[in-house]
């Protein structure tokens, strides 16, 4: 019973954490633009503008739903969600503190630690591509299917390099379990090991995600939103907290992959995990205010002529120190 | 659309036979974010690649031309502001000089600078326009927001001397509509001199980012001829390197007594255009700076009282003051009969007026050669062979305003 609601708990505690994390990141993302645009932000809602998050998802649940006429019903519904559930689900696996102990048991601070981890956050990533293929297509318009198309060409083109250079850190770790991976950096996280895995996962973490300067399945200057043009109010919504999910969920993949996961020295497990998290999503926000869109073309030169030999580089030379060295 | 076949198959399998497939025909505008206005552009695409682009225009067909015969010179005036209304002095410019023109009236050296101080500035705030909307269009959102921030500046200047930010109607026939504020020029100055550390601000931001570069450089490229054949002017035809400004070409308002470089690129690009328009803020901030130094003393108004009105105060005491201010505002003034053309450089490019005065207090016809009207015929050729990305970043980069295309 007690482990029942242990588990309920860490559910609770785990999803409703992220979701909430990803209304705010909204306004985050807000606030650091107006930082760096000389802007002022939202600061009229709440304190510092701190309820602004909730009176849009208020104002997005009162809008109309606006299904066109010729989109494809179902699918077009569905769409939305088929996006965001991979997207929480892949945040399962990915451990946020040390053990605690609650009710005299020791409880992971981890929803599910299993021992294929990061195969399970890859497969989930690779579902939530379908989201915005089917949406698009549902919407049977031809700026979201352009959007639509986009998408699959470059989260296939990107999801392979960002696998890759996962690899060297799995296979210095010897574990594919994100925990396993976390308790091998208790003596220095394996961004010093891995300097170059570590660039290419933040530049693939941004394709895989969508983000500038690789948004071009949104692209709103050319394709006027991309794969979500005909989606309106929680539809819409739902989407845009399935980018920030996923987001999270990889800044949290890259804090323990790379930067040591919740270790940290003085403060809290958690608050260290949170931090790690929060610099990533900084770094998201900070280059989508500076940063020119890439074209199609390019962005497609880039996955495969350069960052997929990067990192097929980056693995054998891994694999070469992990045999030679130890 | 075209339907086209094309042999694709690879297993040279009698069950998949020929793949049957169709290039998109893909309606951009009149609303969309990046056609600057309601410009209706009708791209082919295969796939992402442009067969075909046509801009439709005329979504803002005003028919300022036609409504200016039925109006006097001087309430046609404020209808230039409404064409070009990133740069209202530009037109207003060249509207009273082609009135002037026909009228053979010099007006005093103090307004003809005056004049180049305020079309400067509006150069400078249609390059701020330019430069945030094609970055914006790039998907860089600060430059946006940064050269917004100087255009505001500029706007309160002009809001203080015409008392309208936007449509300014300023200039007019024989002068000016009113002396500058005291203040005036200091606020010119203050906003003037730290101008060119914002020019390297946005360079910082643009220049030398290696994904602005790969979006730029090499892109929708024009050759001299092309521009030739399609009467391209402005800083796309200086772009492929051929260093045409009508302020240096043909002078007018005292540009000859300016010290200036008329900025030109060599490969004819979206890089090259976007270096040149930066070098001509710093260029027009040079002009500006000195006109503010070297503005002469003197009258403002040129001295013909059948055309400018007096000053108020003379109103109440002079009576031919009052028949002279009644005659202006109720019938207008004649003017004498004969064509003209009347050419200056806005930012945009080669901005004519072509007016044909039959005698009365109004035109009896008016031609606007506007130059976004000729430049945004580039488009179609080139962005040809191109991808979706560069036909945003071509119009971004031909710098167009509708109003003044559809007049």
């Amino acid at each position: 019973m007690v482990t029942l609601l242990i588990i309920l708990g860490k559910v609770l505690v785990g999803f409703g954490g992220l979701l909430l994390l990803a209304a705010y990141m909204t306004w985050m993302e807000r606030r650091v633009f107006a930082l760096i645009q000389v802007r002022v932000g939202p600061n009229r809602v709440g304190p510092s503008g701190l309820l602004q998050p909730i009176a849009d998802g208020i104002k997005l649940m009162f809008k109309e739903t606006i299904i066109p006429a010729q989109a494809d019903k179902v699918i077009y519904v569905l769409a939305p969600a088929v996006t965001l559930i991979p997207a929480l689900a892949a945040f399962a696996v990915v451990p946020f503190g040390d053990s605690v102990t609650v009710l005299g048991q020791k409880v992971d601070l981890v929803l599910a630690d299993i021992n294929v981890g990061i195969l399970y956050i890859f497969a989930m990533a690779g579902i939530g591509v379908y989201g915005i293929v089917l949406g698009s297509w549902a919407s049977n318009s031809k700026y979201p299917l352009i959007g639509g198309l986009r998408s699959a060409a470059q989260l296939i083109s990107y999801e392979l390099s960002l696998g890759m250079s996962l690899l060297g850190v799995v296979m210095i770790a010897g574990t594919l379990s994100l925990k396993g991976i976390v308790e091998g950096q208790a003596g220095m996280p394996y961004i010093v090991l891995q300097p170059l895995g570590f660039l290419l996962f933040v530049v693939c973490m941004l394709a895989e995600t969508n983000r500038a300067p690789f948004d071009l399945p949104e692209a709103e200057s050319e394709l006027t939103g991309g794969f979500h043009t005909e989606y309106s109010s929680m539809h819409f919504a739902v989407y845009s907290i399935a980018e920030y999910c996923s987001m999270i969920t990889l800044s949290a993949v890259g804090a323990t992959f790379f930067l040591g996961g919740w270790r940290g020295p003085l403060l809290p497990p958690v608050v260290w995990f949170l931090i790690k998290v929060l610099a990533f999503m900084f770094f998201f926000m900070w280059l989508r205010a500076s940063t020119p869109r890439l074209r199609y073309d390019q962005l497609m030169g880039f996955g495969w002529k350069v960052l997929l030999p990067l990192s097929i580089l980056n693995v054998i030379l891994t694999a070469g120190a992990v045999v030679f060295i130890g | 659309m075209a339907t086209q076949t094309r042999q694709t198959d690879p297993l040279d399998s009698d069950m998949l036979g020929p793949i049957q497939t169709e290039t998109m025909t893909l309606n951009m505008g009149p609303q969309h974010p990046s056609t600057h206005g309601v410009l209706r552009v009708v791209l082919e695409l295969d796939g992402e690649t442009v067969l075909t682009c046509k801009p439709v225009i005329g979504y803002l067909h005003t028919g300022i031309e036609k409504n200016m015969e039925e109006k006097t010179y001087n309430k046609a005036l404020p209808m230039t502001d409404r064409m070009d209304y990133l740069a209202p002095m530009s037109n207003n410019l060249g509207f009273v000089l082609a009135v002037e023109k026909l009228l053979d009236m010099e007006v005093p050296r103090r307004c003809k600078y005056l004049r180049v101080l305020l079309a400067e500035m509006t150069r400078l705030n249609s390059h701020l326009v330019w430069l945030g909307t094609h970055a914006l269009d790039l998907g860089a959102m600060t430059v946006f927001l940064y050269c917004f921030r100087e255009r505001e500046q500029l706007l309160k200047i002009f809001e203080k001397v015409s008392g309208v930010r936007m449509m300014t109607s300023y200039f007019r026939v024989g002068g000016v509509a009113r002396e500058p504020y005291p203040t005036f020029y200091d606020d010119c100055r203050n906003f003037l001199e730290p101008f060119s550390d914002r020019v390297d601000e946005y360079e910082e931001l643009l220049t030398n980012n290696p994904i602005y570069l790969r979006r730029a450089e090499g892109v929708c490229a024009m050759t001299v001829e092309q521009a030739y054949a399609l009467g391209i002017t402005g800083p796309l035809l200086r772009a492929c390197g051929v260093p045409y400004d009508i302020r240096k070409n043909e002078p007018y308002s005292g540009y000859e007594e300016f010290d200036f470089e008329v900025p030109v690129g060599e490969r004819g690009d979206i890089l090259d255009r976007y270096l040149v328009r930066v070098a001509e803020m710093r260029e027009s901030r040079r002009i500006a700076m000195q006109a503010i130094e070297g503005m002469p003393e003197g009258p403002l108004m040129a001295d013909n009282p059948k055309v400018v009105p007096p000053p108020k105060e003379q109103l109440a005491h002079d009576m031919e003051a009052l028949i002279h201010h009644f005659k202006i505002f109720t019938e207008g003034y004649s003017v004498p009969e004969g064509e003209v053309y009347q050419a200056i450089e806005s930012p945009r490019g080669e901005l004519g007026y072509y007016m044909i005065s039959d005698g009365s207090p109004g035109p009896y016809k008016v031609k606007v050669r506007a130059p976004s009207f000729a430049n945004l015929h580039a488009l179609g050729e080139i962005t040809r062979g191109g991808l979706m990305g560069d036909v945003v970043a071509a119009i971004g980069s031909i710098d167009i305003v509708l109003g003044e295309i559809d007049r």
